[in-house]
């Protein structure tokens, strides 16, 4: 990875500003879909796309490109915005996410998007599926593979039992070149994580599993960055970074609200929406 | 008479008969396509040696992959595999997968159209002692419903060899049901087998009177069925469908055509399985009149296999009724 210099985080900030925008202006096209864990999660695709992932938007099928799965589906609006803003596909074409013919499916389909590493949008599947992909990798490579298995997941997803199969074959095997990040924004369709069914102590249980595990903040671009660092650097386990996001980040009226989990703003929250985040970014 | 252009197993109707299980047929068949694919991997579910995969895995361990009793995670780890180049064998019981972990499938595999192989044994009644809980009776309705799915059921061990390699050979999900018992040997290396393809396996010299249509080892049951009304001069012919998706619509059109009146046999709920499969294709082209062998509505226990497949009227007999049964009603 390159040297993070104070200019290229604040490079990336005004990016992750203006993804989140895109996100907003999808939302309301569509009129559904998720916008709190979208708009949470935008720091760490940008830190993603724009600095630590090894890929190529023109040549999405790069074999030695770093393989990135996204667990939870339905926070997709921010990983297609990432996508168009990376250079995949042109940005005019976010305009058509979840409508009938769509690239951009309510929940990512790989049919439609084909340089997907999966589809996803059942909660729960993504972990075992980087696991795969990892085994496999260094069936090939062997366990100094030039590649790094990324795999992102929403904390209620943890409440599914599949996660944590995949949490113990992973260990067992040794994966270092995974990382798995989770998306600790404490809410979830029915409420807050630790009301509907609590998680914690959540880094015990990962530590508890054979996991390397770091909390950090999931908006600050110097430890999103630090925390993978660190985590390529551990030999001989896979790692989580447990990060601690605001849902809804950006626009004060969604931030922390469990009740824009699964809602698309409307026309004029939309407006109200873009004017701060325009705001925020002056 | 046995159709002899397939070069059947001529002792099929001996009672010695030799008896092997389709699982040893798929242990065997996995070694063979890994030792032509380096690609080939292998999963297991805490059942390496009673699905016959530890053939695989002592052979090739730096490919074989133990996730624990786990089979949600046997399918998706699966599918990660498979998104990287290789060819994965996920296999437990029938039960447990597809049974357990049917949605995993769906999204991971099916959707994403990966050539994953689920390898499903211990199906049917014919598990025996263990009893219902152990018994899948469901498994081929689960797979046939998913796009993009094939579903292979073959008769013997030596057509579930061949079924095994052809799977790792075609760049889609397959899923392989298999059985626990020893059933009789009724192909040989020289018969062929096709995905998609049905064979006639029965047929005799005049026009048949009626068909039947069988899947999985219970095939011996309807050719034995076939052999007694041959002897009281009655043409039945009979058809081995172990490709049930993708179905092979032609024969089974031929057949019904040809003898007004099927007979389908399984070891499987009526409900979804091949006898439904079968009647789909019946109804929107050529309706005739259709008798159904196979578990009515109830769910497997402990006994024999051979005692279980006549409580669950799926023996000779029932066949031989159901074939009189369907004749009256042309």
């Amino acid at each position: 990875m390159l040297q993070l210099t104070d200019e290229k985080i604040k490079w990336m900030e005004g990016k992750a500003n203006e993804i989140r925008r895109s996100v907003i202006e999808m939302l309301v096209e569509a009129g559904s879909g998720h916008s709190a864990g979208a708009l949470g999660m935008a720091d760490i695709f940008t830190a993603l796309y724009f600095f630590i992932l090894k890929h190529d938007p023109t040549n999405p099928f790069w074999e030695e490109r770093d393989r990135l799965i996204l667990s939870n589906g339905h926070i997709c609006p921010v990983y297609y915005a990432t996508l168009a803003h990376s250079g995949y596909f042109p940005i005019a074409e976010l305009k058509t996410l979840r409508k009938f013919g769509s690239h951009l499916q309510g929940h990512p389909h790989r049919e439609y998007l084909p340089f997907l590493e999966t589809s996803s949008g059942p909660l729960g599947l993504g972990l075992s599926q980087t696991v795969g992909m990892c085994l496999a990798d260094r069936m090939d490579y062997g366990k100094y593979s030039p590649k790094q298995f990324y795999c992102l997941l929403s904390d209620a997803e943890l409440q599914e039992g599949n996660v944590w199969e995949a949490a113990m074959l992973a260990s067992k095997e040794r994966l270092q070149n995974l990382t798995a990040i989770i998306d600790r924004n404490n809410i979830q369709i029915e409420g807050y994580t630790e009301d509907v069914m609590p998680l914690e102590p959540l880094e015990a249980k990962w530590r508890a599993f054979g996991w390397h595990t770091q909390i950090i903040d999931g908006h600050d671009f110097k430890r999103i960055v630090g925390a993978v660092g660190e985590a390529q650097a551990v030999a001989d386990k896979p790692s989580v970074i447990i990060a601690n996001t605001i849902p809804g980040k950006g626009v004060s009226f969604m931030e922390r609200r469990y009740e824009w989990h699964g809602k698309a703003p409307n026309k004029e929250e939309g407006e109200k929406a873009l004017e701060e985040l325009r705001k925020n970014h002056a | 008479m046995l159709n002899h252009n397939l070069k059947l197993n001529i002792e099929l109707f001996n009672e010695d008969v030799e008896k092997i299980s389709t699982r040893v047929g798929f242990g065997e068949g996995l070694v063979i396509a890994a030792d032509q694919n380096k690609n080939v991997v292998g999963l297991c579910a805490d059942l390496t040696e009673s699905t016959y995969m530890h053939l695989f895995a002592r052979k090739y361990p730096e490919r074989f992959i133990q996730v624990g009793v786990a089979e949600q995670n046997l399918v998706t780890v699966a599918s990660g595999m498979a998104k990287m180049g290789k060819i994965p064998f996920a296999a437990s019981y029938a039960m447990f997968s597809p049974g357990r972990n049917w949605e995993q499938i769906r999204t991971t595999i099916a959707y994403n159209d990966v050539p994953v192989k689920i390898v499903g044994s211990h199906a049917g009644v014919s598990v025996g002692a263990d009893g219902g809980t152990h018994q899948a009776l469901e498994d081929i309705a689960l797979m046939r419903v998913l796009p993009n799915m094939i579903v292979l059921s073959p008769c013997d061990a030596i057509e579930a060899k061949k079924a095994t390699i052809a799977a790792a050979a075609i760049n889609k999900p397959v899923y392989i049901r298999l059985a626990r018992d020893k059933t009789p040997v009724m192909t040989t290396a020289e018969t062929p087998f096709e995905i998609g393809r049905a064979q006639v396996f029965y047929a005799p010299p005049m026009t048949p009177q009626a068909g039947i249509v069988a899947t999985g080892a219970l095939l011996h049951k309807a050719l034995v069925a076939a052999q007694n009304f041959a002897a009281r001069g009655i043409a039945i012919k009979v058809l081995n469908i172990s490709s049930v998706r993708p179905l092979d619509f032609e024969a089974i059109k031929s057949l019904a055509k040809e003898a007004g009146a099927i007979v389908s046999v399984e070891e499987h709920q009526v409900v979804g399985g091949l006898g439904s499969a079968v009647a789909e294709v019946l109804a929107q082209n050529c309706p005739v009149p259709m008798e159904l062998i196979g578990a009515h509505d109830k769910f497997g226990q402990s006994g024999t296999p051979a005692e279980l497949i006549e409580h669950y009227g799926m023996g000779v007999s029932h066949i031989e009724a159901a074939v009189e049964r369907v004749i009256k009603r042309k």
